[in-house]
């Protein structure tokens, strides 16, 4: 029986050691969010909140479904693959409530972003010097932006 | 009694553990996108890249990014015939204006679009210490921006340069491959506004995705293939000089 005669030293370590067990299971309730871990050492729950985030861009099947006449006039161009937002810029607004009208666009300032001529360009891509080849006057004098070819008798 | 008393302490934590399990519920389950159908990457197709910075002006419209500071960025490189070993790059502006036509003609000339490189086995999340960042199950490196802490280990981290402290909001930001977007079934806002079809988003799950058919008849590359991260934006035709 001498053995045991201070073993109750040993009962209050130990329960000293389970309350803070019992405390640290119970701040870990509180302070990590639910989903922590739902996925993997991460909160699952950003992923939704990430993904909730609007849309700027509406998409270019979002602009073919009332705009059918340009689509038309883009597919005989060369300008076919070129989605309407590249030139047009986002325009999500615009494509949930038509009556947000998005603004005109100046050619002369956005023709030359791409056709500028520049060594580093592929040499097959289209590009021209612009003061040699138009004098500053806006590209749709000539070009329909749609369809940019321009056919003996009309731009159109 | 002793014993019960000592069976009913050690049930309690166990009981904590099952509680805590009961509390945290079932998961989320959103409405079309299944997380585990997708695996998310890009393709760069370089010879089409014309340097015109549409991707980058459309990258700070479709997420906010701050002036001066880029998710998606384009570089020139200058590669003269006697020296291959040192291009000279230049960015001006992240390419966000274009570029101006180059002084000197001669050596080899081309762009470079950079962005998240969407790594498989990324150095960046490996190091954060909270678990703010991560790859998620879909393949792509998400931050966590409510649980970031703004320490920066993972901006060092990244070989590609990708990440950048938000200078308002004080934790990290990057590319999310228009996360926001491909989980509603459209493309990137860079892809979109791409001129040229140079960016194209991937998805490697899906066997109709014309990469599987690229990927076997061109020569991809990826950037820093030595640092094997297992990077997921493809580069076709990538010049050995960039870095």
């Amino acid at each position: 029986m001498n053995a045991f005669k201070d073993a109750g030293h040993l009962f209050r370590l130990a329960a000293v050691f389970i309350v803070g067990c019992l405390l640290f299971l119970g701040m870990r309730q509180f302070l990590v969010p639910k989903s922590f871990g739902q996925y993997g050492h991460y909160r699952g729950a950003a992923i939704g909140e990430i993904a909730s985030r609007p849309v700027n861009f509406a998409g270019h099947q979002a602009c073919e479904g009332c705009h059918a006449d340009v689509l038309e006039k883009k597919k005989v161009g060369r300008h076919v693959q070129v989605n309407c937002e590249a030139c047009h810029g986002p325009l999500a607004k615009h494509a949930d409530d038509p009556s947000v009208q998005p603004v005109k666009l100046d050619t002369a300032v956005l023709c030359v972003r791409c056709h500028e001529a520049n060594a580093a360009k592929p040499k097959a891509f289209p590009q021209v010097a612009s003061a040699d080849h138009s004098t500053g006057l806006p590209c749709d004098t000539c070009h329909q932006p749609h369809s940019p070819a321009i056919i003996a008798g009309g731009t159109k | 009694m002793n014993v019960t008393r000592r069976h009913l302490l050690l049930l309690l934590p166990a009981a904590a553990v099952a509680w805590k399990h009961v509390l945290a519920g079932t998961p989320e389950a959103s409405s079309n996108y299944s997380l585990s159908e997708h695996w998310w990457g890009m393709l760069i197709d370089l010879p089409k890249c014309i340097g015109c910075g549409n991707c980058v002006r459309a990258c700070q419209a479709e997420n906010d990014v701050p002036d001066g500071y880029f998710r998606t960025w384009v570089e020139r490189y200058h590669v003269s015939d006697y020296d291959i070993e040192n291009p000279r790059v230049d960015s001006p502006d992240g390419g966000k204006k274009g570029f101006a036509p180059a002084r000197e003609e001669g050596g080899k000339n081309f762009f470079v679009p950079k962005l998240c490189n969407h790594c498989a086995e990324s150095p960046c999340t490996q190091v954060c210490p909270v678990g703010a960042t991560f790859v998620s199950p879909d393949g792509v490196v998400l931050v966590d921006q409510k649980y970031c802490l703004g320490c920066r280990y993972c901006v060092q981290a990244c070989p590609y340069g990708c990440r950048f402290i938000h200078p308002q909001k004080n934790v990290v930001e990057k590319c999310t491959l228009c996360y926001h977007r491909i989980t509603k079934g459209l493309t990137t806002a860079c892809c979109e506004s791409c001129p040229t079809g140079a960016r194209q988003l991937v998805d490697l799950k899906n066997p109709n995705d014309p990469i599987h058919d690229f990927l076997k008849t061109h020569s991809i590359q990826v950037l820093k293939p030595s640092m094997a991260t297992h990077a997921k934006v493809f580069y076709n035709g990538l010049d050995g000089s960039v870095r």
